[in-house]
């Protein structure tokens, strides 16, 4: 049917899968929908809204945990405006030569060049700026909004979705490349937590203890890129990287360890998402911005449940053990 | 063997060097202590050693392989200043932090009971098991180099290498690092320690390395207090303490 269908029909059956999959899902939540009499369930394209919001806010808060505790969380920002300028090339490319490819599928190329050359970047400077990462951002906007104007003619009136986000227009499709994208990043963090945790925490004891810190750095890059374009069909261009920020922020005021901190800042952003969608379906507000909204709110009680939770610990740990300061084997 | 073997190794990050032709060898069971003014190169040579940077001339060994190519990582404990300013606000217990120490072990598969079992002896060899799901960030310093030294010890290191480990760290718990360390040294573990304080260089350490882009001094602690190698490679007067009194 179109392009993109082909590019993602090369891989066949597991998109035949994941369709399947879809349908069971779908089946599920009318069940829910017949069993609670809630609205917000009964509609096809919210249950695909639903299924990518909670797989939404497991990715980004697990990559963004790993960009946070670095200082990174501008990475995020400028990713997502780089994806911007990937999804006026897609829009581009398919004015001028009238194919159907998705937009998001090219969002995720020009994505993932965004974040290998700005680890490049740092590589050759040495070092993680905010001024490299600031001409990123404002260049892939910048091409992004130039592309765009270049063929006016009906494409500025679809570009509000790409800006936005927007749950209606999650198609199919669209759901079965973020699962893709999701099982990508699940693996792949599965299968090097520790190696990112060491370079997170350490990057020069990293090294010495053998890890390839510059490969694993690109490695995070490429993920964020992944993360920013799936969630962009809900959270849209401007509020993607809050996902992948706030809630982390808040689960590192509850957490002690870091195994922890992951577990909380998921539990944080489904709550986001899940009250913010389905906020965003009765009030008729904007999927993105609501659920942001709630993020922060849920980071506010979190900073002070940590407040709170942290005084009290000082004040046991005084009666019970020595402080650490105190400590007389020290 | 000569676990760290350094023949001749210059390197400058400009033009001017910063280490210039040093060579030594640390052996298996010494606990050497290197020491210079400020800006002499000893976190360079540090580097340089440990395979963080390519020497310009010279070769750098780590246990009889290029050091940048060193393969068995585990072998070498590292521990530098205080890292965890950088880190203030990341929540991670002194439990995983040690168990770092087994990752170079088990590669991309999984960490097991032996694997946590090491890290919990390892914390008790440095005396804060207690602290051991405290969150790395509510210790003291000094507190805080030893669950460095316990992650060193996790993965079963027979090289500490330790980057003036005792900066911001107060004088009590200084003297109770210093006993840890001899401590280890006599359990077997080679020490490499670049210290700013030369008086506890000259107590702990069995031999002194003096730098100041080359080597001024390489020899027992008691040789270098008789020498002037201190006044040549610091220019100054300084006290045996390590402060300097004139420039």
């Amino acid at each position: 049917m179109t392009a993109a269908l082909a590019a993602v029909g090369a891989l066949g059956a597991p998109y035949d899968a994941t369709l399947w999959l879809l349908d069971r899902w779908s089946d599920l939540m009318t069940v829910l929908a017949d069993a609670t009499g809630a609205a917000v369930l009964g509609y096809g394209f919210m249950h695909r809204a639903f299924l990518v919001g909670i797989l939404i806010a497991v990715m980004a808060p697990l990559i963004g945990t790993f960009l946070v505790h670095r200082q990174l969380a501008l990475i995020g920002d400028a990713l997502a405006h780089t994806a911007f300028a990937g999804v006026a090339v897609g829009l581009f490319v398919n004015a001028a030569l009238g194919t159907g490819v998705s937009p998001y599928l090219t969002a995720v190329v020009v994505a993932m060049i965004a974040a290998l050359a700005i680890e490049l970047i740092s590589e050759v400077t040495n070092a993680y700026n905010d001024v490299s990462m600031a001409i990123v951002l404002s260049t892939g906007f910048a091409l992004g909004a130039v592309l765009i104007s270049l063929n006016a003619g009906g494409l500025a009136v679809g570009v509000n979705q790409y800006l936005f986000g927007n749950l209606s227009t999650v198609t199919n499709e669209n759901t079965v490349l973020l699962v893709g994208l999701f099982a990508v990043i699940a693996l792949v963090v599965g299968v090097t937590y520790k190696q990112l945790l060491y370079v997170t925490f350490d990057e020069t004891a990293a090294r010495v203890a053998g890890i390839n810190v510059r490969w694993y750095n690109r490695v995070v890059a490429m993920l964020t890129a992944m993360v920013v374009v799936g969630a962009m069909q809900i959270m849209g261009v401007i509020l993607v990287a809050a996902m992948l920020v706030v809630p982390v922020a808040g689960a590192a005021q509850l957490a002690r360890s870091f195994r922890e901190a992951l577990l909380a800042s998921v539990i944080l952003a489904e709550l986001a998402v899940l009250v913010g969608i389905t906020l965003s379906f009765y009030y008729e507000t904007t999927a993105g911005g609501t659920i942001v909204l709630v993020a922060v709110g849920v980071y506010v009680v979190a900073v002070l449940v940590g407040k709170l939770t942290s005084g009290t610990d000082a004040a046991v740990s005084a009666d019970s053990e020595p402080t650490p300061d105190e400590d007389p084997a020290d | 063997m000569a676990l760290i073997d350094l023949e001749h190794v210059s390197f400058g990050y400009t033009a001017s060097p910063v280490v210039e032709d040093v060579s030594m060898t640390v052996e298996a069971g010494e606990y050497v202590g290197l020491i210079g003014p400020n800006g002499s190169g000893k976190s360079t040579l540090l580097r340089l050693l440990l395979g963080l940077h390519d020497p310009d001339a010279g070769t750098a060994e780590l246990f009889g392989h290029p050091a940048d190519a060193f393969a068995e990582r585990e072998r070498v404990g590292y521990v530098a200043q205080d890292v965890t300013e950088n880190t203030k606000r990341m929540p991670i217990t002194v439990a995983e932090v040690v168990l770092m120490g087994r990752f170079p072990h088990v590669g991309f598969g999984r960490i097991d009971a032996a694997d946590r079992r090491l890290a919990r002896e390892a914390l008790e060899t440095v005396g804060i098991e207690h602290l051991a799901e405290r969150r790395i960030t509510r210790l003291s310093g000094g507190q805080r180099q030893r669950a460095y030294i316990a992650r060193a010890l996790a993965g079963e290191a027979d090289l500490l290498v330790l980057d003036e480990p005792t900066v911001g760290v107060d004088a009590e718990s200084v003297e109770a690092f210093f006993e840890l360390l001899e401590g280890l040294n006599d359990d077997g573990m080679t020490v490499l320690l670049v210290e700013h304080d030369i008086g506890a260089v000259l107590e702990h350490a069995d031999r002194v390395v003096c730098l100041n882009r080359e080597v001024y001094f390489d020899g027992p602690p008691a040789a270098f207090a008789d020498s002037d190698a201190l006044a040549r490679a610091y220019g100054t007067n300084v006290r045996r303490d390590g402060s300097v009194t004139s420039a």
